[in-house]
């Protein structure tokens, strides 16, 4: 019953949605203009009954309804509560049906709240995110169904993936999908302003809370997944250039670039049809990520089910979506007008560069990224790792944290190097610093070498724009911008540090044995067998000594699942501050004589937590942007607000 | 005042500038990933392929191919296995320090991301095995569809 509803739900949701197009779309022209009053609450309604929709499936598969086929394929009666509701969207249907949520809620909240931009625009914006949502339903409800039932209920499930059975599950999936699909609300802002020829400084600041909302869930979602990928796969690695992780990274680094460059819109009217191109390519990049994933073109861990019939559905959305704006574009490109000039050392120029750098590093990825499809059309098959896209992404990202850590100090319209030059003394020292340290102490390869030298400086210099500021009365989307570049130092400080100083060791261990490792000995105590809910495992016990600190015990474990059959390594983390020890279990070597022994693999990776506090302090920084720059809005708004009231009154 | 802020460009040739400027980088980048994806892009081999032609010793690769029944060992430090890797025309031997996915056996399908040393011993650093039902290597698949009869016929 639960599962009519929800489908039921879905139905109604996607019809509405064709209505809000519909209304949306004659509300602009004079006629039609009665219907402009019930777009708002139309969009609102959709994203409750797609809510209602997602909640239903949460309860299908809390309940463990095996009548419902996705229930029945993808979970299990034994698994924990936990993840039979992660569950939900630990698959392609509950997926697409989260990306939808998502989708409408979002344009039911902007419908809701969003007051800043003229009625037009808003009313072209809504029919626009009516329009891609429509043909997300029918993807959803034609090919992917996920309240389909069965004819014959089967006794038990067929389990989860027990990769995905991780409290990774839970928070990974939907903030990914809470920022690679709200970006889709900044697609449908350009699209609005395009049709309404209302691309300008309102424009750009009534999206930017948007993107910035879109953006912090994504580098959320991005972090959480890297460090989600480190400690399950048991591979050591935090970031592996894989399909799908290009395709979460390619639309960070449109909507990047789009936060900034909206930035220079919002103050200074310029980068107009630049910006809105941004709009339409951020999301575009969500769009073309799910391609990749969902079609099966691409081999990677995070395919579900292949099935061609999909991959073929969603092509045609991406030709149909990115195809119309990108016309709807070229036709109205030509009626954005200039906007104002700037001179060639001004906060302007720092960014353009910094988004030329951004959508150039973004070309990069999705040339590396595509580039096997090419070749296999040719018939040769071939796979693109980090030899090529770590020194190709540094061509372009390092130029660019070198005017990130100018830039900010630059003023409006025109400015000069000499202005700044006192203050960038200190960071230029600390680099220079940096690089003989590691000349002469270290001998690292160049790109690590690079990271570890910019780091420091940048840190400093992202702290620079606070100088002779009274902290207190600094906006708040100032310190965000300060937060977040800080962030980008402390990430690029934990890559280079991981990547210049991690020790690895490979060892056979009998029990009793000793191995040594960077600063720290590890002693092989017992290796046990132990029990789950729903797997068993060898547990490895292990003392880990640093230098000549006490021990800690460490519990790496092979797994086996049994339903569905399938072996996983957990990794153990012992985390220090200045560092990471990490431990995996591999297999028992049969010995001629005498008890076997046991594979062990440990790394010592120096600052590798960096990384993802860099992550969260960059997420920070937009979560600060966003409150500075909203509470300013709403206090504007009520102020008008009160000055209309008092006219008002005054004039009866 | 605005013109002069400016260096005296007209708004539309500012527009016009940073246009070519954004084009020239973003066709530098194109063709510097271009250059480097023929140079670094990991080709994928056979066995009989790679012993045709083999790849230059510091170039990484990737090979796919069956674990040939009766040839997987390991040495002395307990963590290095050697194997040989067939795909019914021809055999190279592989060596391997690590820990082995679970889904590695004998007689079972393998991709190998490596180089091929110049003694014709393939170096892996990473191996892939068959992860479960839902997930195959794509080489692989492509693979066993090429050459399924002799393949199948050695293996089975």
């Amino acid at each position: 019953m639960t599962a009519e509803f929800g489908l039921a739900a879905l139905w109604l949701a996607a019809a509405l949605a064709a209505f809000q197009l519909i209304a949306g779309s004659l509300a602009l022209t004079e006629r039609g203009a009665p219907l402009a009053g019930a777009v708002r609450p139309v969009a609102v309604v959709q994203g409750l009954l797609t809510l209602i929709a997602f909640v239903a499936l949460i309860l299908v598969f809390a309940n463990t309804d095996l009548s419902v086929k996705l229930v029945a394929m993808n979970s299990h009666s034994m698994k924990p509560l936990i993840f039979k509701i992660a569950g939900a969207w630990g698959n392609h249907e509950g997926s697409m049906l989260l990306w939808v949520t998502v989708m409408s809620l979002a344009g039911g909240f902007v419908a809701l709240v969003e007051r800043r931009l003229p009625e037009r625009t808003m009313l072209a914006t809504l029919a626009g995110q009516a329009f891609v949502s429509l043909g997300f339903y029918a993807f959803l409800l034609i090919s992917s169904n996920p309240f389909e039932r069965l004819p014959v209920v089967p006794v038990e499930g067929n389990g989860l993936n027990p990769l995905l059975q991780d409290l990774g599950l839970a928070f990974h999936p939907p903030t990914l999908y809470l920022g690679y699909v709200g970006l889709s609300i900044a697609f449908s802002f350009a699209i609005g302003a395009l049709i309404t020829r209302e691309v300008g400084p309102a424009f750009a600041r009534a999206m930017r809370p948007w993107v910035l909302g879109a953006w912090i869930f994504l580098t959320l979602g991005i972090t959480a997944g890297s460090y989600w990928a480190y400690y399950e796969l048991g591979w050591g690695g935090w970031w592996f250039w894989d399909p799908v992780e290009n395709a979460s990274l390619m639309p960070w680094l449109a909507a990047t670039a789009l936060l900034h460059s909206a930035s220079v819109l919002a103050s200074r009217n310029a980068l107009r049809a630049w910006t809105v191109m941004l709009g339409v390519v951020a999301f575009s990049m969500s769009m073309i990520g799910t391609f990749l994933v969902r079609s099966g073109i691409l081999t990677s861990v995070h395919a579900f089910a292949v099935d061609p019939e999909r991959g073929s559905f969603i092509l045609g959305l991406l030709a149909i979506y990115i195809g119309g704006a990108l016309v709807l574009f070229g036709l109205r490109a030509g009626t954005v007008t200039e906007g104002q000039r700037f001179a060639p050392v001004s906060r302007e120029s720092a960014l353009v560069v910094n988004n030329v750098a951004l959508s150039a590093i973004l070309g990069i990825v999705l040339f590396g990224t595509l580039y096997p499809l090419v070749t296999e059309a040719f018939d040769t098959k071939v796979s693109v790792g980090p030899p090529y896209f770590n020194p190709m992404g540094a061509i372009f990202f390092i130029p660019m944290l070198l005017v990130l850590a100018v830039g900010p100090l630059l003023r409006w319209r025109r400015d000069s190097l000499g202005r700044v030059r006192k203050i960038l003394l200190i960071p230029a020292a600390v680099l220079a610093v940096a690089v003989v340290a590691l000349l002469i102490f270290s001998d690292v390869k160049v790109l690590p070498f690079l990271g570890l030298a910019l780091a420091p400086a940048l840190a400093i210099a992202s702290l620079v724009p606070l100088r002779g500021r009274n902290l207190r009365r600094t906006p708040l989307a100032t310190w965000g911008m300060v937060v977040a570049h800080f962030g980008i130092a402390v990430a690029l400080f934990g890559m280079a540090s991981e990547s210049a100083f991690s020790v690895e060791r490979l060892v056979a261990m009998r029990a009793g044995d000793s191995t040594e490792i960077g600063p720290w000995k590890v002693r092989l105590e017992a290796v046990e067998p132990v029990a789950g809910p729903n797997w068993t495992a060898l547990e490895a016990r292990m003392v880990a000594r640093y230098e000549s600190g006490s021990g800690t015990t460490i519990l790496p474990q092979a797994r086996s699942f049994w339903s569905p059959p399938q072996q996983t390594t957990e990794s153990a983390l012992l985390t220090r501050w200045n560092g990471q020890l990490y431990a995996v279990l591999g297999g028992e070597t049969p010995a001629a004589s005498g008890p076997g022994r046991w594979q062990v693999r440990l790394w010592w990776k120096p600052f590798v937590s960096m990384i993802w506090y860099g992550g969260v302090l960059i997420a920070l920084g937009g979560v600060l942007a966003v409150i500075g720059r909203t509470w300013s809005d709403v206090k504007r708004i009520v102020a008008r607000d009160k000055i209309a009231y008092r006219r008002e009154r005054q004039g009866r | 005042m605005a013109t002069h802020a400016a260096g005296g460009l007209k708004p539309k040739h500012q527009r016009l500038v940073l246009l070519g400027i954004a084009l020239v980088v973003l066709i530098a980048a194109a063709l510097l990933a271009i250059w480097a994806l023929r140079n670094q892009a990991s080709y994928f081999y056979v066995p009989s392929e790679i012993v045709a032609n083999p790849p230059a010793p510091d170039r990484g690769v990737r090979l796919g191919g069956m674990v040939e029944k009766g040839s997987l060992r390991t040495e002395s430090d307990g963590v290095t296995i050697a194997f040989v890797v067939q795909d019914g025309e021809a055999r190279v031997p592989v060596r391997f320090s690590g820990i082995v996915p679970s889904l590695f056996v004998e007689g079972s399908g393998v991709v190998a991301e490596g180089t091929l040393g110049t003694d014709g011993t393939f170096v892996a650093t990473n191996l892939l095995a068959k992860h479960d039902e839902n997930y195959v290597p794509r080489e692989m698949e492509a693979m066993t569809k090429a050459q399924a009869k002799s393949v199948v016929a050695e293996t089975q």
